[in-house]
């Protein structure tokens, strides 16, 4: 417990959201949904708010945005004490995107999106090209999908135009109650790193409800473990929460591997990846091929497309098959890595490929290098070592 | 992460939801009314044309007298649809807000038991209260049409996705916005079925106002009836039937029409 209280000192000063002893009982129950909560959210960062089903973490959102009245205690917001202002006023300038989506299914992306300006007297060409900005800003080509309805976007883009609605009028603050919830893993973590390339240029203060912890490690700035009744087990860092679980409840909720949890938070680009793998282009002869995968110490070259994009394995056999076009030998590239990318991410689609190595391709898709296994698993063995020295360290201060 | 595999490709993931079922069925329900009123009106001619008709018949169905109890019979039926909206709607709404919710029930309660009296022995309640003349059947019309507008009210708005009006409240709309933007477009679909069906059940009771001296085309069946003129009785109630059957088919149109895009 000393953990969270450390923290939460730590987290005051520039706090935008503060919560004080806030409790809710919901009518017809008898145990709280949040249980005297103290919460401070800094500005310009990204809480996370995560813990087992049923814990109360979208009431706590709620409480925050007043959609259900506390029944004790104050939520403070931008200094000033909001539990009795008009709950319509504030909430047009806190961004909420709910578990549900919840578009509206009668109205357009663009009609969509546009509510809260439009609630705020914005005029029409203001409107429009603030949306057209925000289908921008999710990666939605603003002609193509504007004038479409809810019902006509697969479920990823649903996500996208809720968070872009949230982003509306530009609020300050964001609530997102597991926003990539309910969406295939591959489309989640494309939206996870879209949404964090997004929020580092966007600076907005988030509170971000998610029962993932492997989402939490990934997107939090801070994470606040929550137990029954929203009771915080440990509220800090996630390099920290990793490193330092406070108590049983901590690590049984992070589960075994908090190394591999780690993952979590180092990126493709922060690691070296291997250059001068034998690579081939569209044009390269087979005498060309087989002489580059011949000088190279791999069992698979890498074909290009004319964009520099990977699109296909070959080994030896594929090569020297006459019977088969290069371009339609071998076997396709499924999945590549982007530099955005977590480790985490990079070991699972390797160990899904055959090869124990992942296509590192820039922002265009271009071929950048490759990561092996053996160089994840240095991360990792790098990591544990850090880990055995911080506890060392934690072990020493402790006894003197 | 940039995959390759098809299953990311968008549309595979295509949200699945079931639109709102069409009451129509598509575009064949357009197209069994009219061919239904097609079919009535080709008996009807045919009937004229080769049963004996006499003076009396002629009486009855001279054009003139029909025209005034056609304007009579629209006449009623169009203002106590009017009323059943008026009150209904209203009502419906205000018996889904939290407030007010748990009186839904004992009301719809009470409608249906008012359904339940003979439509008949309504319209004699009314007499022997209000008197003779055509509002006296309007509003007792209007008291027997007001529970299928109600009940698809209530209905109409309670189906609305939580999850919606929570989205729209949660970005600051009022209460009464959310009612308005959100809420009723899209429970339209299912209140304009009501008021449908409303608008039928009145031209049909339109036909009794006669008994109580309201006119309509009921005076062309009653005449008939009381005559013992078959042809005159089949083309009183023939023109009752074609009136519902045109007026079901413009709620229908209009139906499509006003249903809100999207959904
Ligand atoms: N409107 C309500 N009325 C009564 N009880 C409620 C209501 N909403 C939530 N609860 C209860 O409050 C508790 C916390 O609910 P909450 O929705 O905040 O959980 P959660 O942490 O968001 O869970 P999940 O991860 O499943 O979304 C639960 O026990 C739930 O049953
Ligand atoms: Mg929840």
């Amino acid at each position: 417990m000393s953990q969270a209280h450390a923290s939460a000192e730590t987290a005051t000063a520039e706090a935008l959201i503060h919560l004080d002893a806030v409790t809710k009982v919901y009518a017809g129950t008898e145990a709280p949904a949040v249980d005297r909560l103290t919460l401070d959210v800094p500005e310009g960062e990204i809480l996370i708010l995560v813990g087992p089903s049923g814990c109360g973490k979208s009431t706590t959102l709620r409480l925050i945005n007043r959609m259900i009245e506390p029944t004790s205690g104050r939520i403070v917001f931008e200094g000033e004490d909001v539990t009795d202002v008009n709950p319509d006023q504030l909430r047009r300038r806190i961004g909420y995107v709910i578990q549900q989506i919840g578009l509206f299914p009668h109205r357009t992306i663009a009609e969509n999106i546009g509510t809260v300006p439009q609630l705020l007297g914005w005029d029409k060409t203001r409107i429009s090209g603030r949306v057209d900005e925000l289908l921008e800003m999710v990666g939605m080509e603003p002609h193509l999908y504007r004038d479409r309805y809810p019902k006509e976007l697969s479920g990823g883009q649903a996500q996208r135009v809720g968070v872009a609605r949230a982003l509306g009028a530009d609020p300050d603050v964001l609530l997102m109650d597991e926003p990539f919830g309910a969406i295939d893993p591959i489309t989640r973590d494309r939206l996870q790193n879209e949404f964090l390339r997004l929020q580092a240029e966007l600076r907005k203060t988030i509170v971000f409800v998610t029962h993932d912890i492997d989402e939490a490690i990934k997107m939090g700035d801070r994470i606040a473990i929550l137990g029954d009744s929203s009771a915080i087990a440990q509220l800090d860092t996630p390099e920290r929460i990793l490193a330092q679980p406070a108590n049983e409840f901590v690590e049984d909720f992070l589960g075994g591997g908090a190394t591999l949890k780690g993952l979590n938070l180092r990126r493709v680009r922060e690691i070296e990846v291997a250059e001068g793998y034998p690579v081939i282009r569209p044009d390269t002869s087979r005498e060309q091929a087989l002489a580059a995968l011949r000088s190279s110490d791999e069992d698979f070259l890498l074909l290009l497309d004319a964009e520099g994009s990977p699109t296909r394995w070959l080994d030896e056999d594929n090569i020297t098959d006459p019977a088969t076009a290069l371009g339609a030998s071998g076997l396709p590239v499924r999945v590549t890595v982007e530099p955005e990318d977590t480790l985490a991410d990079a070991l699972e689609f390797m160990l899904q490929s055959a090869h124990g190595t992942a296509c590192v391709v820039d922002s265009h898709g271009r071929f950048d290098g490759m990561i092996r296994l053996e160089t994840i698993m240095g991360e990792i063995a790098s990591m544990q070592r850090a880990a055995r020295e911080a506890s060392a360290e934690r072990k020493r201060k402790g006894a003197s | 992460m940039t995959a390759r595999t098809p299953a990311a490709a968008p549309g595979l993931f295509r949200r699945v939801r079931s639109s709102m079922s069409d009451p129509e069925g598509g575009w064949i329900g357009l197209v069994i009314t009219p061919v239904m009123a097609l079919i009535l009106l080709g008996t009807m001619l045919w009937v004229w044309n080769t049963a004996d008709i006499d003076q009396t018949t002629r009486n009855i169905l001279e054009g003139s007298k029909l025209r005034g109890q056609f304007q009579e019979h629209l006449f009623m039926a169009a203002w106590s649809t009017v009323f059943v909206i008026g009150i209904a709607v209203p009502l419906g709404i205000l018996l889904t807000r939290p407030r007010f919710k748990r009186f839904a029930t004992p009301v719809l309660t009470f409608a249906s038991s008012g359904q339940a009296i003979p439509a008949y022995g309504l319209l004699i309640l009314f007499f022997t209260w209000i008197g003779t003349g055509p509002w006296t059947s309007i509003y007792a019309f209007t008291l027997y049409a007001i529970l299928p507008v109600l009940r698809n009210t209530i209905v109409g708005l309670e189906q609305v996705d939580d999850a919606v009006i929570e989205a729209g409240r949660g970005m600051g709309m009022t209460k009464l916005e959310a009612l308005r933007k959100i809420e009723l477009p899209l429970s339209v679909p299912v209140i304009l079925a009501g008021i449908r069906t409303a608008l039928v059940i009145n031209i049909g009771m339109a036909a009794l106002a006669v008994f109580i001296g309201g006119g309509g085309l009921g005076e062309t069946i009653n005449s008939g009836l009381k005559l013992r003129r078959d042809v005159a009785t089949f083309m009183g109630a023939g023109i009752v039937a074609m009136l519902a059957l045109v007026v079901d088919w413009l709620a229908a149109l209009a139906e499509r029409y006003l249903r809100p895009r999207g959904v």
